[in-house]
């Protein structure tokens, strides 16, 4: 049954200004300090997905421009960034970090309009995080003896950066910081529908004076990715995307020396026991899920509610879910923005068919979709079992699979029964409890009480299938550099 | 409600509410913060926040050439634009209750009512007696709402029952004639959790509306305490079908503080309490600013506060 | 010829620059015998009025967030940069160097406040743990900031001294009274304005000018001070301090580094949590 909010305070339309962007007509490669033409000259559009209208045509990069960017990545690494001392570089980081700040308004605007997530998230959230990366780890280039590596770590030369479209400038953010603190230099291939804050930051290490060369950016496809996994020149690769693709790179550098990082899926089980917190625990459901459109590697894609609340817990989820806003991503009232992409709403669109033909419940709140756009509502599965598709494949959109259990033990043992380990959420008062399952989760990031947070401080990766390694914190450090005394 | 009025059920039933998580309900006001009401929405927002004011002097200095004024004020807050609406209620102390009701009434305001705060307000601390004859005063001299105040030592130290049967029989002295605000004085039971006990609480003895505080003490009507108060009455009309009104006072001084409460109750409670009958704002500086920014919504440049009058 | 208009060098207090209560002051002549200023003589009283101002901001220092301590300390650091040619007019005129050594003196304190500036986030990372005891609680240790904590810095090179004994200890969320070098007191205040002026809240940090050596035994007796920096006391002062400093246990510290996070260490708490787990 479908509920409708009747409400006469509606909220007149409070849209963001996109005045304060300046997009070109079409970008260059940023390569060595400065844009250039691709090779080829061959460009491809990117869009805005909730308008579906053209922003601005790209530069394709091809194996000659791939090879070009490698090969500037090393000359600054052996003759400028390797040889810089320490606390130099960390200055460099922190002048990013305040032009980051300083632009912070330009680069939301720009972010909403690329990737089609509601202003609020890109102003509030994902902005803010992309400064506090960089400002952390400004601070640890000249303190690396203190990293757990030995007291002498070294770099490991030049890293080959591929990352995705959800959260484009954070996890250009996530890539770049640790890289160049710890002495490295980077290639970075931003995701094929989201180049534009990408290339806004290649302007912001000009304006920082970032030497040539140590950040190199490289706009095209999944053929340019391979390009630079498989590029010699390259000493590690750090990937963030699907897990399909992380085990081709796997694949792919089994018999070189290249080390590599890897952040791919998830489809994290959100745990509520009948002690939590009932009304934070349905805001921390949302969240968890419906968050950035629910494209989230970490999102709470399947809630796992104790049996005894479920009826309570789904009532009031609802009844929350009814007030979620979905539309233009430009207005500060939106929740829900659009789907990134025809490709991606696709794939949302079939494997959520897949619970109706599996037997599941569908429910979403009544909402009204923009005509042009890719949008999909918020939705949750009912009656779903471990069994069906919607409750193991990883949907990367705004659909919960809502499983219930009997005690904790069946909690923990449906949480595990994935081959993904990123993350996990736990909803309980009771503080025992709560660490309890917590030390029985195989997952790399465990939110108790909470959901989607993220600090630079903390490291974020996953158990099993979720990849390779962590990023932030000490501990993300470790990926960058070489152990030595 | 499994209630039968004893301390002892009355204490079961209150641990059986679910816990409130300090963190993630200050996050959910915080969200519900950013909410941006502009254009149409702001103008009907205006007139909604200036029809729910309880405008409100209680100081010790105050006199009947203040509280007559302040009627004044409240039937036509803005002298020079007939177009604005009257406020919810006039809120003083018991002994101004008579002029205030008079000068209403001489001057078009018959339909604004007089509230009056009772029960040893601010602190409470008086015999059960002295409360229910102050109680008393005020209705005899025309008081059509009380606000009463709880026995905060009561319910700190555990008696609740005493809490319960305090309330109960304030609002057996209103009986029908006059609805019953209680002061939950939130500022004082310090965490959420008391904050949702305490409005069940009173909503079980009785309240017509759970107000945050009495103005006097800091912190006020904070978003995560008005946010539990709202989602207190959401779920006790869920299970009686009764609706309870929420007042917040204290701390709300200007239109975007106003905006905000306006917003929690629409997305929390829902619009059906979107109402001066089920929600007001305790406030004197807030009508000024609500007025000043009606004022740049019509003329499309910013007020000046020698264009409102003081009182 | 044009006339300059000469600063005059005040007490920072509590975010404000006020005389000393007992209205002296000391006359400080540069290098070459010449009247340079007549900076305040701090009296127990105003030492007094700093450790009222520090214990009042004591508690909203600590409980702010690493990264907005971080984001304060580097602000800081860019208005120093901003004021390099009044550090290096300073220091040339105090401490008989010449403008270059001057000017490597001040880069490297704006570099060392820097340094600080990006331990906060970091510390409890090094010096925080998990620990794994032999049973089924989940036991960490966190680091916490003391309290109010005094620095005597003391001799050339004055300013980055100075800086060495200040950042750190606000850095972890303590709060300072800093008593300046008697013979080089300028680079102090000037410091405080860059301080006054860069959204560190006020009471984080205080700053006495005057006979250092009169504050030693009231900053050692005072029961609200929790630690010192007792890094530029020669040694019968040192013992004077650690006597009177026994009455409240201060935790006093002397340093030879200026870089170490054993400064910022030093003047925090360990505190050990211990929680069961169980279902």
């Amino acid at each position: 049954m479908n509920e409708r909010q009747v409400s006469n305070f509606e909220y007149a339309p409070a849209p963001e200004s996109t005045s304060i962007v300046n997009i070109k007509s079409e970008y260059g490669l940023f390569i060595n300090g400065k844009f250039v033409a691709p090779k080829s000259g061959k460009r491809f559009a990117t869009i805005n997905p909730a308008t579906e209208e053209v922003l601005s045509k790209v530069a394709y990069a091809d194996l000659a421009d791939v090879n070009l960017a490698v090969n500037a990545a090393r000359s600054a690494f052996t003759k400028t960034w390797s040889k810089m001392p320490p606390a130099e570089r960390g200055k460099y980081l922190f002048r990013i970090a305040r032009i980051l700040q300083e632009r912070a308004r330009e680069f939301a605007v720009l972010e909403t309009l690329d990737n089609g997530k509601p202003i609020r998230e890109s102003r509030d959230t994902d902005i803010p995080l992309a400064a506090a990366h960089f400002f952390y780890h400004a601070g640890w280039a000249d303190k690396l003896s203190h990293a757990g590596m030995g007291t002498n770590p070294k770099p490991i030369g030049v890293a080959g950066q591929i990352i995705p479209w959800n959260f484009p400038l954070l996890m250009l953010a996530w890539k770049i910081a640790p890289a160049l603190a710890t002495g490295n230099t980077v290639v970075l291939k931003p995701a094929e529908t989201t180049p534009l804050t990408a290339l806004l930051f290649a302007e912001v290490c000009q304006q920082a004076g970032l030497p040539a060369g140590v950040v190199n950016i490289i706009t095209g496809d999944g053929v340019t990715g391979s390009h630079l996994v498989n590029h010699p020149g390259i000493d590690k690769i750090a990937f963030t995307g699907s897990t399909g693709v992380g085990k081709a790179i796997a694949r792919a550098i089994a018999d070189t020396n290249k080390s590599a990082t890897l952040e791919l899926g998830g489809k994290a089980a959100n745990i509520v026991f009948e002690d939590a917190a009932i009304d934070e625990a349905v805001e921390g459901i949302v969240n968890g899920i419906f968050f950035n459109q629910g494209h989230v590697c970490c999102a709470g894609s399947r809630l796992l509610v104790q049996e005894n609340v479920q009826d309570e817990v789904i009532e009031k989820l609802k009844r929350r879910m009814s007030l979620i806003r979905i539309g233009n991503p430009l207005d500060k009232n939106t929740d829900l923005g659009a789907i990134n992409s025809a490709a991606q709403l696709a794939r949302i669109r079939e494997i959520s068919d897949s619970g109706d033909l599996e037997g599941a419940e569908r429910w979403s709140p009544e909402c009204e979709l923009p005509k042009a756009g890719f949008w999909y509502p918020p939705t949750i599965f009912t009656g779903v079992s471990q069994s069906h598709r919607i409750a193991r494949d990883e949907i990367f959109g705004p659909v919960l699979s809502v499983l219930t259990f009997r005690t904790p033990q069946e909690a923990i043992e449906k949480a595990n029964n994935t081959p993904y380990g990123l993350s996990a959420g736990v909803w309980s008062d009771k503080g025992s409890r709560i660490l309890w399952t917590a030390q029985r989760l195989r997952a790399g990031v465990i939110w108790t009480n909470t959901f989607n947070k993220f600090d630079a401080t903390s490291p974020f990766g996953g158990y099993k299938e979720s990849g390779w390694g962590r990023e932030g914190g000490r501990h993300g450090l470790a990926g960058y550099l070489k152990a030595g005394n | 409600m499994i209630v039968d009025g004893s301390e002892g059920s009355l204490k079961q039933f209150l641990r059986t509410l679910p816990p409130v998580d300090q963190v993630g309900a200050e996050g959910r006001a915080a969200m519900l913060a950013t909410r941006s009401i502009k254009t149409t929405s702001k103008n009907w927002a205006i007139d909604l926040a200036i029809r729910m004011v309880d405008l409100t002097t209680l100081e010790g200095a105050d006199t009947p050439g203040k509280v007559r004024a302040l009627c004044a004020k409240a039937v036509r807050p803005d002298p020079s634009d007939p177009t604005v609406p009257s406020v919810g209620a006039i809120c003083v102390y018991n002994d101004m209750v008579k002029i205030a009701r008079t000068e209403l009434d001489n001057n078009g305001g018959q339909n604004i009512p007089v509230a009056a705060v009772s029960t040893a307000f601010p602190s409470g601390r008086a015999s059960m007696e002295v409360k229910i004859r102050d109680t008393k005063d005020a209705l005899e001299n025309g008081a059509a709402e009380i606000d009463m105040v709880i026995d905060r030592g009561a319910f700190l130290s555990g008696r609740l029952g005493e809490v319960f049967d305090e309330i109960k029989a304030i609002k057996e002295v209103c009986g029908e004639s006059a609805h019953l605000k209680v002061i939950l004085e939130t500022g004082e039971l310090v965490t959420l959790d008391n904050v949702r006990k305490a409005s069940y609480l009173a909503m079980l003895a009785g309240a017509d509306f759970i107000k945050t505080s009495t103005g006097k003490v800091a912190p006020a009507a904070t978003a995560p305490v008005v946010l539990v108060m709202l989602e207190a009455v959401r779920d006790y009309y869920k299970e009686t079908g009764i609706r309870i009104g929420v007042k917040p006072a204290g701390g709300i001084r200007t239109t975007k503080d106003a905006m905000k409460q306006l917003v929690l109750v629409n997305e929390t409670a829902g619009p059906e309490w979107l109402t001066p009958s089920l929600f007001r704002i305790g406030a004197s500086a807030l009508l000024n600013d609500l007025l000043m920014q009606r004022m740049k919504m019509r003329d499309g440049y910013y007020a000046s506060p020698n264009y409102v009058t003081l009182d | 010829m044009r006339i300059d208009v000469k600063k005059t060098y005040k007490l920072f207090i509590n975010g404000q620059f006020p005389r000393s209560e007992s209205g002296r002051v000391y006359e400080v002549k540069d290098s070459k015998g010449k009247f340079l200023a007549n900076p305040a003589q701090g009296s127990r009283k105003d030492l007094r009025e700093c450790v009222v101002a520090a214990r009042g901001a004591f508690s909203g220092w600590s409980s702010a967030t690493a990264f907005n301590r971080g984001q304060i300390l580097y602000r800081v650091a860019e208005i120093m940069e901003g004021r390099s040619e009044q550090f290096v007019a300073e220091l040339v005129a105090q401490e008989a160097i010449s403008a270059s050594a001057a000017k490597l003196q001040v880069a490297k304190a704006i570099d060392t406040w820097v340094w600080y500036a990006g331990w906060t986030d970091k510390i409890s990372s090094i010096s925080g743990a998990t620990n794994p005891v032999a049973g089924p609680y989940y036991n960490f240790t966190i680091p916490e900031a003391l309290g109010v904590v005094a620095v005597f810095a003391d001799g050339k090179p004055s300013l980055l001294n100075m800086v060495a004994g200040l950042a750190p200890v606000i850095a972890s969320g303590n709060t300072a009274i800093l008593i300046a070098s008697e013979k080089y007191p300028l680079s102090a205040i000037t410091l405080a304005e860059a301080l006054a002026t860069s959204d560190l809240p006020a009471g984080v940090v205080n700053i006495l000018t005057g006979k250092a050596g009169e504050l030693v035994s009231w900053v050692g007796a005072h029961m609200d001070i929790d630690g010192v920096d007792a890094s530029g006391l020669g040694k019968k002062q040192l013992t004077e301090l650690k006597v009177a400093g026994a009455e409240n246990l201060k935790r006093i510290h002397s340093f030879n580094e200026l870089n170490s996070p054993l400064r910022i260490t030093s003047f925090m708490e360990s505190k050990t949590v211990w929680h069961p787990i169980g279902v």
